[in-house]
């Protein structure tokens, strides 16, 4: 590593810093984007096998080389820009969607020295920028002039941001037991309690002391990334396909990649607050960087499942469950964790 | 000119021009638009002074929230500019008049040293993180003025109920817990039928 460094800063001097961080970044960013073309193939063949079909299997063994091949097609196709739409607004709203998807891998942490920018407010940071996401998709349906697609950004500002507060609130609880709202520092708290002690640590991470708050933070990342069941921003069978209705080519495939992106971020942003991160499940395994993908695949899959066994809800019954249900079951356990830290049966000394 | 000086001046030129087109844009989502990058220009030159949990926070809330519903509302209506500008002049001493005196406020605030006005030092302390340091003041030594602006907050969000409320709905409307508790054998019922022959 010293090697390296002394290597970089000898051809690029004073800039090796800026250099350095760009090649983490592109570090980050591409196995990711390879991680969205094979999480498409992953849900086609999940989604095929729950229905008794195969799925993908003409391109490459398995149908492997299918997501490539979809990447190229989309590549190669014509990006129309409808004539009455506002063209500039129209063509900066999928930037605006993947923008938010990417800048929030900045501060998540892979181990507890592996990321990229460790600050002390990084889940806050991370809920601001996941809270940005909406704009792209309000712009575009505004910038496309087309009724389906206004209709689609209409009801994805609403239910974008009805759910924001519970997630908020859950992330509000986790942040009380740890005391910290450093994402590095959240994990390393799961890793103490009398569990752990007993080479049981999964036992000692957040998801059981906070059970309500995680199945609130997951069902609301399931809303917050506009998937089935929640998916009524697309609507394909009531507003043909929502929001990017008017968009084709380059222009569709990046508001694709963003909502794949972002299902990969709840998923690991659940991981690391609730199931302990890089955290071991048991005390005779090490830690490391293999768990926290285990973790991820494992949500990812629930995503997959909900999207083949649920039937979609309809738009009044979505704002209940954010309103009526979860903002007051966030609320009484944030009391009750509240009081729990406070009483003697305080488990997060 | 350090580094830092040369980010702040690259911030105040976006920040000065997305202010100025908020209120220059004749498309009022386009005036949205620069007033949320107006928003998080203001958040960056904030993280610039080191008070990264305003800077944040200024985003989150006014930025992923706020404006959002501001450009939900914006984008439904059905603006005619040529009608909003009819009054222009005859609002005009009223509006100046406002202006030099938020120009006279900011420039009392600023120019606080000039006018021999002690002003607070910001105390940057190390170790401590701004998040911290700000609850801890929020709650101890502004705790009446923090809970009193809550209070106000609530009377605005009261207020604007009542003010939208218009009386309860008339129209019929199906019970959410009872379609989730429905049992299959509530709907539909089974005969047992002989087979008729002929």
């Amino acid at each position: 590593m010293d090697a390296l460094m002394n290597f970089g800063t000898g051809i690029f001097g004073g800039a090796w810093p800026a250099v350095w961080t760009l090649i983490k970044i592109v570090l980050i960013v591409a196995p990711m984007m390879l991680g969205v073309a094979y999480l498409t193939y992953f849900e086609r063949k999940v989604i095929g096998y729950m229905q008794v079909r195969i799925g993908p299997n003409r391109v490459g063994p398995w149908g492997l080389i299918q997501p490539i091949a979809d990447g190229l097609k989309l590549l190669l196709k014509e990006i129309i820009v409808p004539s009455g739409s506002n063209k500039g607004i129209f063509l900066i709203a999928p930037m605006l969607a993947i923008a938010p998807a990417l800048a929030a891998w900045a501060v998540v942490p892979f181990t507890d020295s592996l990321v990229l920018a460790n600050i002390d407010a990084s889940l806050l940071y991370i809920m601001a920028i996941t809270s940005m996401g909406v704009y792209g998709i309000i712009l575009s349906g505004w910038a496309s002039n087309s009724k389906y697609a206004f209709l689609g950004a209409m009801r994805s500002a609403a239910q974008m941001v009805s759910y924001e507060i519970s997630m908020g609130f859950s992330l509000i609880c986790v942040l009380m037991v740890s005391n910290s709202l450093n994402l590095v520092e959240i994990v390393n708290v799961q890793d103490h309690g009398r569990f752990a002690e007993w080479g049981m640590s999964f036992l000692s991470w957040n998801w059981l002391p906070l059970f309500p708050m995680f199945l609130v933070y997951l069902i609301s990342g399931v809303a917050e990334t506009n998937r089935a069941p929640f998916d009524v921003a697309e609507g394909e069978s009531e507003i043909v396909a929502g929001f990017h209705v008017e968009y084709s080519g380059m222009a569709f495939a990046v508001f694709f990649l963003a909502e794949y992106a972002n299902m990969i971020l709840v998923s690991a942003l659940t991981s690391i607050m609730f199931l302990g991160g890089w955290l071991s499940p048991v005390g005779f395994l090490p830690d490391g960087i293999l768990w926290l993908f285990a973790k991820m695949s494992a949500i990812l899959f629930l995503f997959l499942w909900f999207r083949a066994t649920f039937p979609r809800y309809r738009y009044d019954q979505l704002m209940r469950l954010g309103w009526k249900v979860f903002v007051p079951i966030c609320l009484i356990w944030l009391v009750v964790v509240g009081v729990w830290m406070m009483s003697p049966l305080n488990i997060w000394k | 000119m350090d580094f830092q000086t040369s980010v702040f001046y690259f911030l105040s030129a976006i920040l000065v021009f997305a202010g100025l087109r908020v209120i220059t844009a004749r498309n009022p989502v386009h005036a949205a638009l620069h007033l949320i990058l107006a928003f998080f220009t203001c958040g960056g030159i904030w993280a610039l002074l080191q008070a990264e949990f305003l800077a944040i926070a200024i985003i989150l809330v006014y930025v992923g929230a706020v404006m959002v519903l501001f450009l939900f509302v914006v984008m439904m209506l059905d603006i005619n500019i040529d009608r909003i500008r009819q009054g222009f002049w005859n609002y005009l001493p009223l509006g100046a008049l406002l202006g030099l005196l938020m120009a006279l406020e900011m420039s009392l605030v600023l120019g606080s040293k000039y006018f021999q006005i002690p002003a607070a030092d910001a105390l940057v302390s190390s170790g401590v993180s701004n998040t911290k340091s700000i609850g801890a003041l929020m709650f101890t030594d502004y705790v009446y003025p923090f809970e009193l602006a809550s209070l106000i907050l609530l009377v605005g969000m009261i207020a604007a109920i009542v003010l939208t409320y218009r009386g309860p709905k008339k129209s019929k409307y199906t019970n959410p817990n009872q379609q989730v508790f429905i049992k299959a054998k509530d709907r539909v019922r089974v005969l047992q039928m002989p087979v008729e022959k002929d």
